[in-house]
């Protein structure tokens, strides 16, 4: 209790700034899997890392693994910041409601939580990043590399985040070979390798020769590495973080989901005093969604329109979903030139034109 | 939907690479189950196994040395259930739960440095010509040896169970530890060696996944294969042959269910994994109504067992 | 050689003393282990086990730590009560879901009625849908005699997987643009499991549990019922000759775990956890197993080890914030503490002898 002393004293003599310079900000990162997860997980962490890194002394970092959402999360989040926690992060949809509860009750605590929408409290922001932008560049690779013309997508569950990305993918892998398929295989898992493998196998089995995924495990490219072995030609991207262990092949490219940027972003704010409640939705232009090392497995003149395509994107030039789009039943979605509203973007419960099958509900 | 992508020997092929961890699993369980012991704790074996065997195999360099080490483990993590439940007299229920949950999270810790990487992997058996017949070639002769292996296992279980005087005994421990006790065998070496092999299978099938299947450690990864491994044995009625056959049936569901989803099959996919279990339930109902009270199960099931009693 | 002499009734002072020499057992093997990964083993142990309760934050974790063991000792009870009369229902985990949907479900077809009925209306729907389900094992053993252990323990995964579809589709947020989860029960006053004390945690699922814990405790000792289940247990012929009717035993036994579980999983859905999704079911049916086992079938012990465990969850999430020791530690910590637990259990019932044996009772091997 000492500590919130102090802190009271120091807001009564005038000074702005929670955080003393031989007191150090606080900051606590509630984790829904274990670090070693090699995806998700891991990538929060690396941006932890990358706050400890850029800050040194002036923050102390606390975080904790495989937090069950639920009750548990709320005990954890209140854990934090009963501790002194001047800011936590929540990483996962699931710690939504817990995380609102908990920022009721400690309202000079500013809490963040990953991918959500509720904001029921002033100290409560949420952020999450444009994935789908890096879908459209590995999308364009998937059409180019096919020669089966069957492209397959590893889907976790139906939300809008994951209908997103199976669009993006099919609309930039269908503009560059419009004879492409899109196969779509849900499994109802962020994160099980080995029905991530069976999966895999399954799509390589019946044809398909490129497979994206967003679930979070390498196994789909061990399983597309030992078809290779066997006289396969399949290409995968590393997803969440880099998968560099599969490059040059299967892993031709990788989404990584990169953090830090944001997190070294809202830590500083708070420290120099400009914090202020936001919905953060970052996507390339603000380096929290990158492209990893194009393998030259991929033709160069591929490869040369891969990164024009993320050049275009970072420089706010090129929006993925740009008109004309067809809903799946061939209504009208986007005219030409129109872009789609982040409101639609974040409630998408539809494939595009093209893809066939249903989305499960 | 496209079912003519479907391909049925890629298929029976990969289901048997799906079963064969469970296969593994369950055909050690069995023997426990038929040495009238109960060990809960499929899954804290395999996880162990799949942990000791990949860091045996990236430190070692040989996936052989990894399968070794992962049935050491195994066997280890049975030992303990073994010395507890046996010789300590604990419940078999509670411990079993119990080394579950404890190989769980001390796999975790010990495979903290190991994650993303690759290690050895197996490759398939060539055998010549044989791999190169039309559908045979992949089904029957395209494996690793570990598949061989497990289906080797089963049949030396089934003769050992059927033919040899030791599994005579075995069954004997299991059908009235009291009466195999008074005819002068030694009921606790019995079980013991009983569950030590049970705990070299699971650890066999646990290795498989992070060796062969997946292939690569990651925390958690049986994800309830031990479970379904105690299922099958109960599906097969404590038979070998049945364990087999229980074996690719759950390993099958998983990726055919995968494979029509991937033709474009519409299919409530809840529905389809709960299948295994309700089958199981089925079965169960009528080996018991025909063979009376208690079905085919070794009487002596989850009976502590003390010579003075 | 060392060997072991059942004792002819058990020892009330190992019985008290088995479970405090457990914990100091763990706290040992527990702390070369903290050690070993470079953290300090005193700190850790403390952090665990007296901080929760004495701590600065004690105020907070004490009501946390019946949060945690309201629901184990509620399954734990009901299933003790099956276990002393041999019959093993291991799967309260599909109970305590299965109960946990009918009651939300009931509650969400009434969304957005504001009666506090509501509530009752629910924790009944839960009760009866984990007696329905704890009624498919109980009526297959009567029936056919299956055995029971393997169908509860089948039917768990059945209703993980109706769990997965409920979360997904037939009882989803429609207000939650297509994320999987329910609506969130704590939050609609009128199915709100809410505390009854403002800050202590105590919540209608913690009353259930005290209860559930007297009236077990009461029927055990003084009830007929209690007399037979625990003749069951002991001497099933000689139960049969005192006009047991066994059929009749196994559906109450698992009948009334069933109800209990459910109702756990009510109260934990309507309160602590909030909602119906897919990462519900979080393992509290196979935990209240072992705190049956810890608590010696007994309800008064039950009370002790499902507070012990709760302690562990609590204080183990907090040395892992704290601390920074990886959760896997904390679970093989938790994996030890149950290994000794169950090892030195041995003690009330037998004796420890060093040396030969005086008279073998049989003229076989030395068993």
């Amino acid at each position: 209790m000492k500590r919130r002393t102090i802190l009271a004293g120091a807001i009564a003599l005038g000074l702005a700034t929670p955080a003393f310079a031989e007191d150090p900000l606080k900051v606590g990162f509630v984790y829904v899997g274990p670090i070693g997860d090699g995806g998700w997980t891991f990538q929060h962490d690396q941006g932890r890392l990358a706050v400890e890194e850029a800050f040194g002394d002036k923050v102390e970092t606390i975080y904790q693994e495989s937090v069950p959402e639920g009750a548990d999360a709320e005990r954890v989040i209140t854990q934090m910041a009963l501790q002194g926690a001047d800011i936590i992060f929540t990483t996962s949809f699931g710690y939504m409601d817990a995380t609102n509860a908990v920022a009721a009750k400690f309202p000079d605590v500013k809490f963040e939580h990953a991918t959500g929408f509720k904001r029921e409290h002033p100290n409560v922001s949420t952020y999450d990043a444009r994935f789908y932008e890096g879908r459209a560049v590995i999308g364009h690779i998937a059409g180019n590399m096919t020669e089966t013309n069957k492209i397959g997508y590893i889907a976790s569950f139906p939300i809008p985040e994951v209908i997103q990305g199976i669009n993006s993918a099919y609309l930039h892998a269908a503009k560059v070979n419009p004879d492409v398929e899109m196969v779509v295989s849900w499994v109802y898992t962020w994160f099980d390798p080995a029905k991530e493998a069976d999966a895999a196998r399954a799509m390589i089995d019946q044809g398909v020769d490129v497979i994206m995924q967003h679930t979070d495990s390498t196994a789909p490219q061990a399983a597309a590495a030992e078809a290779n072995e066997n006289g396969g030609r399949v290409f995968t991207f590393g997803q969440a973080s880099d998968m560099s262990a599969f490059a040059p092949v299967p892993r031709v490219a990788s989404i990584i989901d990169d953090w830090s940027p944001y997190y070294i972003k809202r830590v500083g704010e708070l420290m120099d005093g400009t914090y202020e409640q936001t919905a953060s939705w970052g996507g390339m232009p603000e380096g929290e969604v990158v492209i990893g090392e194009i393998t030259d497995a991929v033709p160069a003149e591929v490869k040369a329109e891969a990164l024009a395509m993320v050049e275009a994107i970072t420089a706010g030039e090129y929006h993925p979903f740009t008109g004309p789009i067809n809903k799946q039943d061939g209504t009208a979605w986007l005219a030409d030139g129109e872009v789609a509203d982040d409101g639609a973007l974040a409630t998408m419960d539809f494939y595009v034109e093209g893809i066939s099958g249903d989305i499960p509900n | 939907m496209d079912l003519g992508a479907i391909s049925p020997t890629l298929l029976i092929a990969s289901l048997m690479v799906a079963a064969t961890p469970i296969l593994l699993a369950a055909l050690g369980e069995m023997m426990v189950e038929k040495a009238g012991v109960l060990n809960l704790g499929v899954e804290g074996m395999m996880i162990m196994g799949a942990v000791a065997g990949f860091i045996a195999a990236v430190e070692g360099g040989s996936p052989w040395l990894g399968f070794f080490t992962a049935a050491m483990a195994g066997a280890g993590m049975a030992l303990l259930f073994g010395f507890l439940t046996q010789v300590l007299l604990s419940n078999q229920v509670a411990t079993g739960l119990a080394l579950t949950l404890f190989g769980l999270g001390l796999s975790a810790l010990l495979g903290q440095g190991y994650v993303g990487i690759k290690a050895e992997s197996l490759g398939r058996v060539d055998l010549g010509w044989l791999s190169d017949l039309p559908f045979f070639g992949r089904v029957v002769f395209g494996h690793d040896p570990i598949v061989y292996l497990s289906l080797v296992l089963v049949a030396a279980v089934w003769a050992f169970l059927r033919f040899s005087r030791a599994g005579l005994i075995l069954r004997a421990v299991g059908e009235s530890h009291d009466a195999a006790h008074a005819l002068g065998y030694n009921v606790l070496r019995v079980r013991m060696m009983a569950i030590a092999f049970g705990g070299a299978c699971a650890g066999l099938g646990g290795a498989y996944l992070s060796l062969v299947r997946v292939p690569q450690w990651t925390e958690g990864m049986t994800a309830g294969a031990g479970w379904i491994a105690l299922a099958i044995v109960v599906f097969a009625s404590w038979r070998a042959g049945r364990v087999l056959i229980g074996a690719y049936l759950f390993g099958g569901i998983t990726v055919l269910q995968l494979n029509l989803q991937t033709a474009g099959a519409r299919i409530p996919v809840e529905l389809l994994s709960a299948a295994p279990y309700l089958v199981t339930i089925l079965v169960l109902v009528l080996i018991s109504s025909r063979a009376g009270r208690g079905g085919d199960a070794p009487a002596d099931l989850g009976k502590p067992f003390h010579a003075s009693a | 050689m060392i060997r072991l002499e059942r004792r002819p009734t058990s020892s009330k002072a190992w019985g008290a003393a088995s479970p405090l020499l457990a914990v100091a057992l763990t706290m040992v093997a527990g702390g070369l282990m903290f050690a070993a990964l470079g953290k300090d083993p005193f700190l850790a142990i403390r952090t665990i086990f007296w901080d929760p309760i004495f701590g600065e934050f004690a105020w907070y974790f004490r009501g946390q730590l019946l949060v945690k063991a309201a629901p184990l000792i509620l399954i734990a009870v009901g299933l003790a009560l099956g276990f002393r009369a041999g019959i093993w229902n291991i799967g309260a985990e599909g109970q305590y879901i299965i109960g946990a949907i009918c009651g939300a479900a009931a509650g969400l077809v009434f969304y957005p009625a504001e009666t506090r009925l509501i509530f009752p209306m629910m924790v009944v729907f839960g009760a009866l849908g984990g007696f329905l389900w704890a009624m498919i094992p109980a009526l297959l053993k009567v029936r056919f005699g299956t055995n029971e252990i393997l169908v509860s323990l089948m039917l768990v995964y059945v209703a993980e997987n109706i769990l997965a579809s409920a979360a997904v589709s037939w009882l989803r947020n429609p207000d939650a643009v297509g994320f999987p989860g329910s609506r969130n029960l704590s939050q609609w006053p009128a199915a709100a499991n809410l505390e009854l004390i403002e800050g202590t945690g105590a919540h209608w699922g913690v009353m259930a549990a005290v209860v559930a814990v007297i009236f077990a405790q009461v029927m055990l000792t003084r009830h007929l019922i209690g007399f037979q289940i625990r003749l069951t247990g002991a001497a099933p012929r000689a139960a049969r000759f005192a006009g047991v009717r066994p059929a009749r035993l196994v559906v109450l036994c698992l009948g009334v775990a069933g109800a209990l579980a459910g109702m756990a999983g009510l109260f934990e859905v309507a309160g602590p956890a909030g909602q119906i999704s897919i990462d519900f079911a979080s393992g509290y049916g196979f935990t209240a197993i072992i705190v049956a086992f810890l608590g010696r079938l007994n309800p008064l012990g039950i009370v002790a080890a499902g507070l012990l465990m709760a302690l562990t969850y609590v204080g183990g999430d907090n040395a892992a914030g704290n601390l920074g020791i990886p959760g896997a530690a904390i679970s093989a910590f938790q994996g030890m503490l149950l290994f000794f637990l169950l090892a030195v259990d041995v003690l009330t019932n037998f004796r420890v002898r060093i040396g030969a044996r005086k008279v073998a009772p049989f003229s076989g091997g030395p068993g």
